[in-house]
Formats: structure tokens, sequence, C-alpha cells
């Protein structure tokens, strides 16, 4: 336990739990193979965008783009709105978040209780929509600003110098490191760090895959790759759909205690996927993974009960991660 | 040899509206020439003309990504099922929002490309 001087003080630091009920069964004699889960939803804000959010605001306060006043202008679905309306409030920024109306309610809800603005754009349109809605309101705010959460060098180096740092002297014998890709930021910044530290270490990419409705471009050179992405960082990728996030954010908590949010799920199973491959192949593995944030933001999608298909069907078209 | 592909919205056009179509081949080039033959133009959605995989196409083997597994040569076998995606990355319709804001407005952009990274 430690003393902070405020909350900001107290963001990372989480600590690092074993799976001993999940981690897979390995045959008499052979080396352990382990999971450790990295509990990112006790950073203040409940979620692991509290240190890029912080690293981002504090490097745009050092090189003066950002003075006390400012109104902070973020397109995102969640979490990084919830972390930067906090940080955004501590340190006197107005924070208004575009985003798809498709978000569960517990996000808006959180969002408005820490004072930020939200500013909806249509679910149906898909990613063109949200694309003319952010075009309209920066026209009519040019002085807003932006942290850029998918090109923001200070993203990644918060987990360079956080999370990767913390990881290596929890564990000193990991093997493999798992986390979801979204900006990238997460598996950027702690991957870079991991394979400066430690040799033959592999980085575990998995990516949320939604329903169609997210996937919703005219034409594919309108796709995005978040300007952070660097491909020689990751050595595999996993896609997981909605059904398997689900199956194993239920056994997070039922077979561990630990009450994630689905993208931990999602994540989760492709850790699981290299610790079953590590079994086979007779190998000692220690294979940390993210819980990026809990599961009470999502409660209202009632996806925690029910069959899978109920679950897979309450989360359609919704960013579950 | 029979394997499944997931054809996404933007691609069906190719497909005369089918979901999922199969086809057959021991890699992944030869996958999609099997299915330029049936879907006539699919190929030229994925591949570029210099003939790498096309920069906003993410293509997944059994739900792992091709670039990590080979690429273009990655190996198939019977029962494999194959996804192909348009790149939008996570919480796409904040980044597609982003994106469009950073074009409209770039002097907004408090992070600047030159700054050194990780490391």
């Amino acid at each position: 336990m430690a003393r902070f001087e405020s909350l900001l003080d107290a963001c990372g630091g989480t600590p690092l739990v074993g799976l001993p009920r999940l981690s897979p069964t390995v045959p008499e004699g052979a080396p352990p193979v382990r999971l450790w889960a990295k509990l990112e939803d006790r950073n203040p804000t409940g979620s692991i965008k509290d240190r890029a959010a912080l690293f981002m605001v504090r490097e745009a306060e050092e090189s003066g783009h950002l003075r006390a006043g400012d109104t902070i202008l973020e397109p995102t679905s969640g979490n990084t709105g919830i972390a930067l309306a906090m940080v955004a409030k501590l340190r006197g920024y107005r924070l208004v978040c575009v985003m798809p109306e498709n978000v569960s309610a517990e996000r808006v809800q959180m969002l408005r209780m820490y004072g930020a603005e939200i500013l909806f754009s249509p679910a149906a349109g898909g990613s063109n929509q949200a694309v003319a809605t952010a075009k309209q309101i920066a026209a009519e705010h040019p002085d807003w600003k932006m942290l850029y959460q998918y090109g923001n060098p200070a993203n990644a180096r918060a987990h360079y110098e956080t999370t990767g740092p913390e990881l290596l002297h929890d564990l000193p014998t990991i093997t493999h490191f798992v986390a979801g890709l979204g900006t990238t930021g997460t598996l950027m910044g702690t991957g870079r760090f991991l394979k400066e530290k430690v040799e033959g270490i592999r980085i575990i990419a998995a990516e949320p895959r939604y329903g169609e409705i997210v996937y919703g471009l005219r034409n594919i050179d309108e796709g995005y790759v978040p300007e952070l992405y660097d491909a020689s960082v990751l050595d595999r990728r996993f896609s997981v759909g909605t059904r398997d996030a689900v199956l194993r954010t239920r056994q997070l908590v039922e077979v561990e205690g630990i009450f994630a949010g689905f993208s931990s799920g999602a994540i989760l199973h492709a850790a699981l996927a290299v610790a079953h491959e590590a079994v086979k192949a007779g190998q000692p593995a220690d294979v940390a993974f993210v819980i990026a944030d809990g599961g009470w933001k999502y409660l209202s999608t009632g996806a925690y009960g029910g069959t899978l298909n109920d679950a897979e069907e309450a989360l359609e078209g919704q960013l579950w991660a | 040899m029979a394997i499944e592909v997931r054809i996404p919205t933007i691609l069906r056009s190719y497909t005369g509206g089918a979901k999922i179509v199969e086809g057959a081949g021991d890699s992944l080039s030869a996958l999609i020439d099997d299915l330029d033959a049936k879907h006539n133009g699919l190929k030229g959605r994925l591949i570029t003309p210099e003939g790498g995989l096309h920069r906003f196409v993410n293509i997944y083997v059994n739900d792992e990504d091709v670039r990590f597994l080979g690429a273009l040569d990655a190996k198939l076998s019977d029962g494999d099922s194959i996804t192909i995606l348009p790149a939008v990355a996570g919480g796409a319709l904040g980044f597609a929002a982003a994106a469009a804001l950073l074009g409209r407005h770039p002097s907004n952009r408090l992070a600047t490309a030159s700054n050194s990274t990780e490391g």
C-alpha cells in the first residue's frame, strides 16, 4: 500500500495476479504454464486509459499546446473519454467528446458525471456519419484542441514508461504479453519496452471483431490504421468475436473472481490460445495479459447472464471494447 | 479442398451478396486466385498492383492475422476458416471521426509526429 499526493499520482502501479484455475494443466514433470492478469481496472477511473490520458495531457501542457481553460475535443467510444474527463477536471480543462450513439449507457453517464459534454454521431451511418459529424463540429469550433490518441506518441509512451516496467518488475520470467488492439498504444509501448529487455518475448494482440455495422465503409480505401501502429512490435494478432469474448469474460468472473469488461475476455481468449500452445510444445510460459477495465460499465447490456446466443445478440452492433 | 471464406459487406457486390463463400487452395494466394475465378474482381480489392496485401484489408485464418503467418504465402488446410475485414481500428467510429478532424484542422493536433517515440 502507498499514499499519493493526488488521484493523478495514483495512476498505474496496478496488481498482477496469477490465475491458478484458468491456467492450463500441464502433464506431470512438464514445465509450468501460467497466466497472469494485470488489473488495469484498478486505475483512478477504472480502466487502462488513465495512463494514456494522463501522459497525453501532461505532454501537451509541457509542450505549451494546452493552456488552462482550453477545450479538449476527443472522438472516443468510451474509456479514453472517461479518463480524459477526470484528468481534464483536475487540471482545469473543458472536455467535449464525440462518440457514436451505440455505446453502453453507463459510459455516457460516467462521462457526464465527470463533467464532459457529449456530441453523438448516429450509429446507423457507421464511420462515414462519424466523419461527417466530426468535420462539422471542427468547422464550428476551430479553437478546440485534440489529443488524438491514435497518433499521439505520449499514448504509447505511457505504457513504455509505466506498464512495461511494472510487468518486468513483477514478472521477470515473462514469456508472452497479450493486450487489446485499439489505438495500439498499450501494445506498442509495453511491447517495445519488453522486447528491449526480455529476449524472445512474444507480443500478442487481441483485436475485437464487432458486428457488421462497425465495418460500414463505402470502400476499402476508407480504412484506418492508427499512426501509432507498428506491426514489427507484434508477433501475432488474433481477431476475437463477440461470442468468444463473452464466454471468456464469464469464465474470468466464474472461475477466478475477476469481474471484467468484454475486451478483457477477448484478450484472455488469445492468452489461453498461446498458453495451450506452450503446453503442447512442452515449454514453460508466463503469459501476462491485460484486464482493460471492470464489468460495471457493461452490466446494462445484459450480456453477463442468459445464453451465449442472447449475449451475442445483446452486443450486436455495440462497441463492446 | 473446401475453405470457408467470410466476405465483409463492402465486398459482397463481388459475391452476389453472399456472406460466406467457399474456395480452395493450399496457400492464401492460391485461395485468392480461386476466389477471383469464381467472383471476378475480388482479387483486385484484396491485392495491390504491386502484389501485396492491401493496407486496409485484414485477412484472418482461423481468427489469426495472416500478416503474421506469412501473408499471401500463409499455408491453408481443408476446413480452415477465413475472415476478410476492412481495417478500421478499434473503436472504429471514434477513429474515423478523429482522422477526419485531423484532416480538417491539422493545427489542432497536439501530438507532433516528429516527437521521438519510446526509447
